[in-house]
């Protein structure tokens, strides 16, 4: 049951208000993609044991799709964004960077 | 014998008498008992059956740990089975009934499971998994099931009510001994809103049990005025009866309060779950004690030293007249100290540890208990009650023994803290020495969302032991949690208490230290499912190294009391067995809820008319006064048929189908999704949805369509309207329309954002009816309005105006083949619509026709059905819908997957018509047989079908398939298999049974 903050209307919504749309930033490979990049597309996740960046959509609030960066371990909430992003913003993978020093960083 | 004394029992109220029944007989006990305490008070230590040996069993504990004393409650509507005798209060007309035994309690059939106990080692039913098939059917299974299981499930509807609450705090405090309460207080008195919750109907406590002495006074008249403390804060909230269940995620907590089961004719809920949103928790849950391994300690009358402890001063009962404390710790000897206080017999207390000079051993001798220093049970004697114990060296095997008789033993293997909530979400645990038990590591508690801890844990749940400990832990605790929630807890210290000084215990794990195998095959671990020392020794020989899978192989720790008894002594053991320290092997994963809760309680108000929301259409009650058989579609109910006199369902429906292809029929189709997709990259988004191309659609003209997933299977279809340059109507299947409209916002959200396109889902908006048949512009030529001539309003076209006065927009598009019109009408007009419709029908022949007759005409035409000819693993391209796929779009949803090599196989399953050669029905779902087998050695199929009906206009079955090379094979005969095993042959036609050429529907 974890809590969220749409970024949209500013709710802090119950899990139950929020409906979970997986890994956020796939890359849509469509017309002419390889038989790989389909692949990918459609089937490949990460299932990482810390940050992790999900979408999520605010179903039973204002209905917007929203972007989360949380630590799937801890359930530390490092934030949450716009859908509209190909990419977490900066400000925000920073902070996860000074939290865990020794996080990947984002790909 | 076990019986009540005299002047004892601080729970009772002995003015408050109380008659209950147990297997029939009826028997006495007070305001106050437990179910346990009342049936011990009359003498009733036989309850139970074990699992899997059907042993007797009698109480070993006297709380939520209680892993026997199961029993089946009340009767009829308020049967509920594998009740906790020990967490049931006593109330007036009680009636329970023992269970896993048969025919009776004292004679029991399965207890040949006992003298079969070799043939029933760990791992029993995993091995016998792995015999031939035969043997499992005819041997294995007929036994098993007969033996196996608790109580029997409930066959009546459940007569009580449940409720589910929200509640928000800033501290949670679960636990209502000293340190709940304490904690509470200094939480509460920084300003804090504070939820304290106790599983019991009592607080306290062990404390008051233990003799302990705060700030001067009993520990039990510190509790009484503390609780008022607390009751006159307007910032605390108290429940007792109500246990925290579980903790989860982002300070989530369930408690679980039973509000009538101590008084069943309470006019209220029976139990009321509490959804529990706090910043802090604090978990002040106590402690559990562990029973001893040595052999025979499963036989009545063995018991743990604090529940025969409990029984003496909480309700009055003597469980035993001579009882022979076995121990390897202090905390016991307050067991036999109070025993011999009430002036009962103690014969001997045996200790494993070889020298003993504590306080409270001193106390026992002094008493003139005899101490019996470095000594061990080696064997209980009794069958279903015990007789004596033969004791022995606990540094020895087992041998040199020397009786005692006694009718109970009170054993205590030390103390381990209740760390389940703690654990729920993630706390971990460090081993304690010098107490062997888990207790929290305050430095990795459960994270929040903010990475900050949000449990805490409180006296002797912390691994606190001792009385000055417990107070000063729980009111740090207190503190900490108030602060964490933002309050500035008071400067105020805890109360003192007198501290007692307890020597160390001693870890004992197996009772003799060099019990032979004989010995440790009756020493029991889990009493509940029966594993003992042995099991766990046999699956570390077998390879079972890690304490998940030990767990699933013996089944230690998974009966209904999950383990709270026998967790640490197991793994002890296994950890031995491993050679390796007992942090090494871990702990089982403890997950929700603490001890089991109603399933009632899981669903609170959500049955019966109120489960789900329920649809109704503008037309709805029309359907229902008709008397339709109504069936469900997604949340909406829609008439199935609408049968007349005394019609058959299946009467009903080819009236209907016959009525409106030779005269004129009316749907209420306003359950079908209606969506309006509108903006300048409209045309361009639905390009992308749909797999045609909408965006040259022209405004006034309807075009059929069909959605595809990513994956390239189909999922949606429907017409689409063209309103204006910027406008379109999407209809999509009745049960789709919530989940396409999601499915648009998702891509206009996530994918395509800057597209300049909205969407509303319009549903419910419009009342749509479907007006079919021959006499279908009859009708509404005579209710007048638009033109609906074939000139005006040309197949596939569509218009605005007014029909018999309503505002109107009129498809002519259809479903069943006929001349048909789809009309949408404001929801508010559609009751009154569809009366006016029926009414000027009349002379026509205007009949009603429900979802059944709509499903056979569209069959009858071939028509495809989502979520029937479609499973999720079906392309447009199987179902011969090739033309509805453009060739021209470089892309739209799916184009993609559908070029994969196995979507292009030309060996996919296809569409085609399915005709019985002697015109009965096809079975729904019936696979069509194929030569050869598998490589699982099961028949090879070579299509299946999708559809199936009885066809009034054709007078014979017909049925839609999908088929290997269907299509390519036309007129052959293939066999359907029937569960019966027998076949039945069937033709390859067509799938367009009806009016092939399409000219009724443009007319
Ligand atoms: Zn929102």
């Amino acid at each position: 049951m974890l809590i969220l903050t749409c970024p949209y209307c500013g709710v802090s919504a119950e899990e139950t208000e929020l409906h979970a749309g997986g890994e956020a930033h796939l890359t849509r490979h469509a017309t002419g993609a390889s038989d790989d990049d389909l692949q990918s597309y459609l089937f490949y996740r990460k299932n990482p044991k810390g940050v992790h960046f999900e979408r999520w959509r605010h179903s039973n609030g204002c209905g917007k799709w929203f972007h989360a960066a949380r630590c799937t371990m801890t359930l530390e909430v490092f934030g949450t964004y716009s859908a509209q992003t190909t990419q977490p913003p900066a400000d925000l993978i920073k902070k996860i960077k000074q939290k865990r020093p020794d996080w990947e960083g984002w790909t | 014998m076990s019986a009540r004394i005299q002047n004892m029992g601080r729970f009772l109220n002995k003015n408050a008498p109380v008659t209950f029944t147990f297997n029939g007989q009826s028997l006495g006990g007070y305001r106050g008992d437990t179910l346990a305490s009342a049936l011990l008070a009359n003498d009733r230590m036989l309850l139970g059956r074990s699992f899997k040996y059907h042993r007797p069993r009698g109480l070993v504990a006297s709380g939520a740990e209680e892993p026997n004393a199961l029993v089946n409650m009340g009767q009829g509507a308020g049967f509920e089975p594998n009740q906790r005798s020990t967490t049931t209060e006593l109330f007036d007309g009680l009636t329970a009934t023992s269970q896993n035994h048969w025919p009776s309690l004292n004679f029991d059939v399965g207890v040949v499971n006992n003298y079969a106990a070799r043939f029933l080692p760990a791992g029993f039913y995993y091995k016998t998994f792995m015999f031939p098939r035969v043997a499992w059917k005819h041997l294995f299974e007929p036994v098993v099931r007969h033996s196996a299981g608790l109580g029997k499930p409930p066959k009546e509807r459940d007569a009580d009510r449940y409720e589910h609450f929200y509640f928000f705090t800033d501290v949670l405090v679960v636990g209502g001994g000293i340190a709940g309460l304490q904690a509470a207080l200094a939480a509460a008195s920084s300003g804090a809103k504070v939820l304290l919750i106790e599983q019991t109907a009592h607080w306290g406590g062990r404390a008051p049990v233990d003799g302990a002495e705060i700030g001067g006074k009993p520990a039990e008249d510190w509790v009484a005025e503390t609780l008022v403390t607390l009751q006159g804060m307007e910032n605390v909230t108290i429940r007792n009866r109500t246990m925290g269940a579980g903790v989860y995620d982002h300070g989530y907590a369930l408690g679980y309060e039973r509000i009538t089961d101590h008084a069943p004719d309470t006019d209220a809920p029976r139990h009321r779950l509490w959804r529990i949103r706090a910043k802090q928790i604090i978990t002040a849950t106590g402690a559990i004690e562990r029973s001893l391994s040595f052999a025979g300690n499963d036989i009545p009358g063995v018991m743990l030293a604090s529940a025969v402890r409990d029984y003496l001063v909480n309700w009055g009962v003597a469980v035993g007249q001579r009882t022979v404390v076995v121990t390897n710790n202090d905390d016991a000897y307050r067991t036999a100290i109070a025993l011999k206080q009430a002036g009962l017999e103690v014969p001997a207390i045996i200790d494993a540890r070889p020298l003993v000079d504590g306080n409270l051993p001193n106390q026992a001798r002094a008493l003139g208990i005899e101490v019996r220093e470095g000594r061990a049970i080696a064997k209980v004697k009794g069958g279903k009650r015990v007789t004596g114990v033969d004791i022995c060296l606990q540094d020895g095997d087992g041998g040199a023994r020397e009786e005692i008789k006694c009718d109970c033993v009170a054993m205590s293997g030390g103390w381990s803290p209740v760390v389940h909530l703690w654990s729920h979400c993630g706390g971990k645990l460090n081993w304690v020495e010098d107490q062997a038990h888990f207790a929290p590591d305050p430095n990795r508690p459960p994270t929040g969302a903010d990475g900050q801890g949000f449990v805490l844990t409180a006296g002797i749940a912390s691994g606190a032991m001792d009385t000055p400990e417990v107070l000063k832990d729980a009111h740090a605790a207190g503190k900490s949690a108030a602060k964490a929630a933002g309050y500035t807890p008071k400067r105020a210290g805890p109360p003192k208490a007198r501290p007692t000084d307890e020597a160390l215990m001693a870890p004992v794990w197996i009772m003799p230290a060099k019990a032979t195998p004989d010995l440790k095959a009756k020493m029991w671990l889990d009493f509940q499912n029966d594993v003992k020392v042995s099991d766990v020794q046999l699956a570390a020989r077998e390879g079972y190294e890690s304490v998940e899978h030990t767990k699933r192989y013996t089944t230690l720790g998974m009966a209904t009391d999950q383990g709270k008894l026998s967790n640490i002594n197991g793994l002890a053991v296994l950890s031995d067995a491993l050679g390796q320290p007992i942090p090494q092997t871990g702990t089982t994963t403890f997950r929700p809820p603490y001890t089991p809760i109603s399933m009632g309680a899981i669903a609170g108000e959500a049955r019966g008319d109120i489960f789900q929301p329920l649809r109704r259409t503008p037309m709805h009650d029309w359907h229902v006064e008709q008397g339709a058989y109504m069936e469900p579609v997604g949340q909406w109910r829609r008439p199935y048929c609408y049968p007349r006199g005394g019609e058959t369902h299946a009467q009903a429906v080819a009236r209907e189908v016959n009525n409106t292809r030779n005269n004129i029929g009316l749907l209420d189709a306003s359950t079908l999704g209606k969506i309006i997709v509108k903006g300048p990259d409209a045309g361009r988004f639905l390009d992308m949805l749909y797999t045609n191309m909408m965006s040259s659609l022209k405004p006034g003209r309807c075009r059929y369509g069909l959605m595809c997933n990513e994956n390239g299977f189909l999922m949606d279809d429907g017409v689409v309207a063209r309103i204006d340059g910027d406008t379109f109507l999407c209809h999509t299947t009745s049960g789709g329309a919530e989940h396409i409209h999601a499915w648009m916002e998702e891509w206009l959200q996530t994918e395509w954002w800057d597209w300049k396109v909205y969407v509303a889902n319009v549903t419910e908006q419009f009342a749509q009816v479907a007006v079919v048949g021959p006499n279908a512009r009859k009708l509404l030529e005579k209710l007048g309005g638009m033109d609906v001539s074939k000139e005006a309003l040309t197949f596939m076209g569509w218009a605005d105006g007014t029909i018999g006065g309503f505002d109107a927009r009129v498809c002519r598009i259809s479903f069943s083949g006929e001349l048909s019109y789809e009309i949408a009408v404001p929801a508010s007009q559609g009751r009154a619509f569809w009366d006016a419709l029926h009414a000027a029908g009349a002379e026509f022949g205007a009949m009603a026709y429900g979802t059944e007759a709509l499903h056979i005409m569209r069959a009858e035409k071939g028509f495809i059905m989502i979520g029937d000819e479609t499973d999720g693993t079906v392309i447009p391209q199987d179902l011969g819908l090739h033309w509805a796929i453009s060739k021209k779009k470089e892309d739209f949803l799916g184009k993609r997957a559908q070029q994969r090599s196995h979507m292009t196989d030309p060996n996919r399953w296809k569409l085609v018509g399915l005709e019985t050669l002697d015109g009965s029905v096809l079975p729904d779902g019936a696979y069509a047989l194929a030569e050869g087998e598998n490589a699982n050695g099961q028949r090879n199929m070579q299509g299946r079908v999708t559809s199936t009906y009885h066809s009034p206009t054709l007078e014979r079955g017909i049925a839609l398939g999908l088929v290997l090379h269907g299509p390519d094979r036309m007129g052959e005969v293939i066999e359907f298999g029937l569960i019966d095993g027998t076949t039945v042959p069937a033709k390859i036609v067509d799938p367009v049974f009806y009016d092939k050429e399409g000219e009724k529907q443009n007319v």
